[in-house]
């Protein structure tokens, strides 16, 4: 898996590759210096460049101040000094207001919920507050500096209360933006958009792939935009739509499917919300099949929303239903998430994906 | 020094005791005459008067505290070495150092009335009756385990001695002890429920929302908070304005108590069943230590010295005071309590070796009890794979025929 993923991102990284990946990042070629960075490493160097650029940033949580338990916050603290990087108690719905209200000041705060299965109890401050102060103020307040950092995701072993996805539960809250990157170079570019956006962002990071994936990350200040979907890989019989880990996965079933001579596109959504409908829309209307994919369980999920919607744009050009590979409708299990998650092995073998020329025409 | 002083005196006042004592050294001593002992610490209480320190217990009580805490401290690092050979995954909070607070609760309480704690809850487990086959089976996952395999370490229940759980979010415990609190006021079952929760959670809204509600009607709730001073990593004067936890109730009485000392925290529980029975909430605060870090995944000493733990070992350890009172006491021998100490190392070692035999679960029970069969809510799952091929824990692979 995890030479895969190194073999994955690297990829990534090499402008116009094979793939014709259609690189949305602004980064400048040739001048400017990249290192070879694991996710967390991304988004502290993405960390200390927010703080460093806005005088008015702050970065709080359970445990930032020695570098966080996923070693996210490391050296923030020292370099900026407690007044800017601090430990909070542990009340997550306090934690989550107390920025709120540091935002509406005009500060960017940048807030860190230990795991994102943790995040409930901020659920009413986020949906309530966050949410809607702009618009129940009449554009008098706002809390657009405040930016949400969850790890989230499955990781092998955690259980109930360590891995799950919960980005469903948040795309369905007008007035948040809900964002996921797919690796190093894509964190440290959204995580910097996020943090300058005007508007409140929950910004999931997958935490499996933390120390597992690997790559080259630009060091300079450089921003990925947001709503902007990516088509990581071009082809014409069908389309994939994922985010965050997840893709690494899908990744493994397009090359897969290539084998037996279907031609995969893969598109990084990104941004959950607002999502970029245009991109997707386009791709289906190219290939004419869709295939969502997510950890999170199937019932509910924000594959549900996409598919709606390209129901209702690319209805006549669609040649089979739209599939949908995620998690089973289960408490994330404990002995049995091998099962629960959606590996490559249910991917390859969904209807769309297996046979494609064999599907009927509704 | 102090034995032969005692056995001086023991030869003009306890003689009889002595020599009928010695006859029943071979087996847990069955001498339920009561003994007083002075706890060591007085109690500090807020809003009420505390109990007396005098302490009355017996030979028996003694030794079976001995017994228990030994089972619970060998469980624990039992635990530790099934975790680092990867036969336990996810995640295992240890409890050793805090076996106290759990053996003097039991003391004073029946299995009618309820206990509800969080995550460290292996000891708990087994001081409501648990046993150290379903225990260890549930760490593995096995079938065998209390909850069939499906909770891990952080999820241990036991329904017939009112032990509701084994929580893994910090904190969302105390309501729940709350409610259980009412139900047994309503039925009026003269029970009450001992929550239990750390210094961590003490920051969580949800515990004074609960709070206020137990103290608005009166509930038979017992708030126990286990202070063992750090919440993870974070120590307590670092995350509390006041570390007084005893406190904090504002206009719930509380004790602090020496967490370490089974016989205060048994005197302590007493008191404060009985008055949770009459007057509603209190709050009692455990000062306790766990040598272990947070869980497996924590050295523990990254935030505190080494010295700090082995200090608190030498001078506090909950198992050693026991001991020196029932050697004190001339209750057993330092002898044949390593005996008892052994046997109780090569039971944990018998029921570690049955637990790895135990079968894991079948992959149906992935889809049992979320909701109530039969009312319209089977699951559906959306794959035309009969059988699943995927990699366990251990990298090996499984297969698995899914309904």
């Amino acid at each position: 898996m995890a030479s895969l993923l190194s073999r994955f991102c690297r990829k990534l990284a090499l402008p116009g590759s094979a793939h014709g990946s259609r690189m949305t990042s602004t980064t400048a070629c040739g001048s400017e210096t990249v290192k070879s960075l694991n996710l967390y490493s991304a988004i502290n160097q993405a960390l200390h460049i927010a703080l460093e650029t806005d005088p008015r940033s702050y970065v709080f949580g359970e445990d930032v101040g020695f570098g966080g338990v996923f070693r996210c916050t490391t050296g923030l603290a020292e370099r900026f000094g407690k007044n800017r990087v601090f430990n909070t108690p542990l009340c997550e719905q306090g934690i989550v207001g107390f920025g709120i209200g540091l935002a509406a000041m005009g500060n960017r705060a940048v807030v860190e919920i230990q795991v994102a299965d943790y995040i409930y109890p901020a659920f009413d401050q986020i949906v309530n507050e966050a949410a809607k102060f702009r618009y129940r103020s009449g554009n008098q307040f706002n809390c657009g500096g405040l930016t949400i950092r969850a790890p989230y995701g499955a990781v092998g072993h955690g259980g109930h209360y360590h891995s799950q996805s919960p980005e469903a539960f948040f795309c369905h809250v007008p007035g948040i933006k809900v964002v996921i990157p797919r690796s190093p170079r894509e964190a440290k570019g959204l995580l910097l958009s996020s943090i300058r956006d005007p508007n409140p962002v929950v910004f999931f990071e997958p935490k499996w792939l933390y120390r597992q994936a690997v790559e080259e990350v630009p060091e300079h200040d450089y921003m990925i935009p947001l709503s902007q979907a990516e088509i990581i890989r071009e082809g014409s019989d069908i389309t994939l739509v994922g985010w965050g880990a997840q893709l690494t996965v899908m990744e493994q079933a397009c090359l897969d499917a290539e084998k037996e001579g279907i031609s995969c596109e893969l598109i990084d959504l990104k941004t959950l919300l607002p999502w970029d409908k245009e991109t997707v829309e386009a791709s289906v209307k190219k290939t004419g099949r869709l295939l969502i994919s997510h950890e999170a369980p199937i019932t509910g999920g924000f594959g549900a929303e996409i598919s709606a919607t390209i129901l209702e744009r690319c209805f006549l050009k669609l040649e089979a239903p739209v599939s949908r590979v995620c998690g089973l409708d289960t408490p994330f299990p404990l002995v049995f998430e091998p099962f629960y998650m959606p590996t490559k092995n249910k991917a390859s073998s969904s209807s769309s994906l297996s046979s494609p020329s064999k599907t009927h025409i509704f | 020094m102090a034995l032969s002083r005692l056995s001086s005196r023991s030869t003009t006042l306890l003689q009889p005791l002595a020599t009928t004592s010695l006859l029943r050294r071979r087996h847990i001593s069955t001498d339920t005459t009561p003994i007083t002992v002075e706890t060591s610490l007085p109690f500090t209480s807020h809003l009420i008067s505390p109990p007396s320190r005098a302490v009355e217990t017996s030979s028996q009580e003694l030794l079976s505290f001995f017994r228990d805490m030994a089972l619970m401290r060998r469980m624990e690092i039992a635990a530790d070495s099934l975790y680092k050979a990867k036969l336990i995954r996810g995640f295992c909070h240890l409890y050793d150092g805090q076996e106290a607070v759990a053996i003097g609760m039991e003391a004073a309480i029946t299995k009618r009335d309820a206990i509800i704690t969080s995550y460290r809850d292996h000891c708990t487990f087994l001081g409501r009756g648990g046993g150290l086959f379903e225990a260890f089976s549930e760490l593995m996952g096995r079938t065998t385990g209390c909850s069939k395999g499906k909770g891990g370490s952080m999820h241990f229940y036991k329904k017939d001695a009112s032990f509701y759980g084994g929580h893994g979010i910090v904190g969302a415990q105390v309501p729940l002890g709350c409610g259980l609190a009412f139900a047994q006021k309503y039925s009026k079952e003269e029970a009450v429920t001992f929550t239990l929760y750390g210094d961590g959670a003490a920051n969580q809204g949800q515990l004074f929302e609960a709070l206020n509600i137990a103290a608005l009607w009166d509930l038979p709730a017992v708030l126990v908070c286990e202070n063992n001073h750090y919440g993870m990593g974070t120590a307590e004067w670092r995350s509390a304005k006041s570390p007084a936890y005893f406190k904090r109730g504002d206009y719930v009485p509380g004790l602090k108590v020496d967490g370490m000392d089974a016989l205060a925290v048994k005197q302590a529980c007493k008191f404060a069943k009985e008055h949770a029975l009459k007057n509603g909430p209190i709050i009692l605060e455990m000062d306790t230590y766990r040598y272990h870090g947070h869980s497996m995944s924590d050295p523990g000493s990254t935030y505190r010295t080494r010295d700090e733990i082995s200090g608190v070992r030498q001078v506090r350890d909950p198992i050693d005071r026991v001991r020196k009172l029932i050697i004190a006491h001339d209750i057993a021998t330092e002898k044949e309590l390593k005996d008892m100490e052994k046997e109780v190392r090569k039971e944990v070692d018998a029921a570690v070796a049955q637990a790895k035999e135990s079968p894991i679960p079948e992959p149906s029970e992935l889809f049992s009890n979320i909701y109530v069969k039969g009312f319209g809510a089977e699951v559906n799952f959306i794959s035309p794979l009969e059988t699943t091929l995927s990699f366990g824990a251990d990298r090996k692979e499984l297969r698995a025929t899914l309904p």
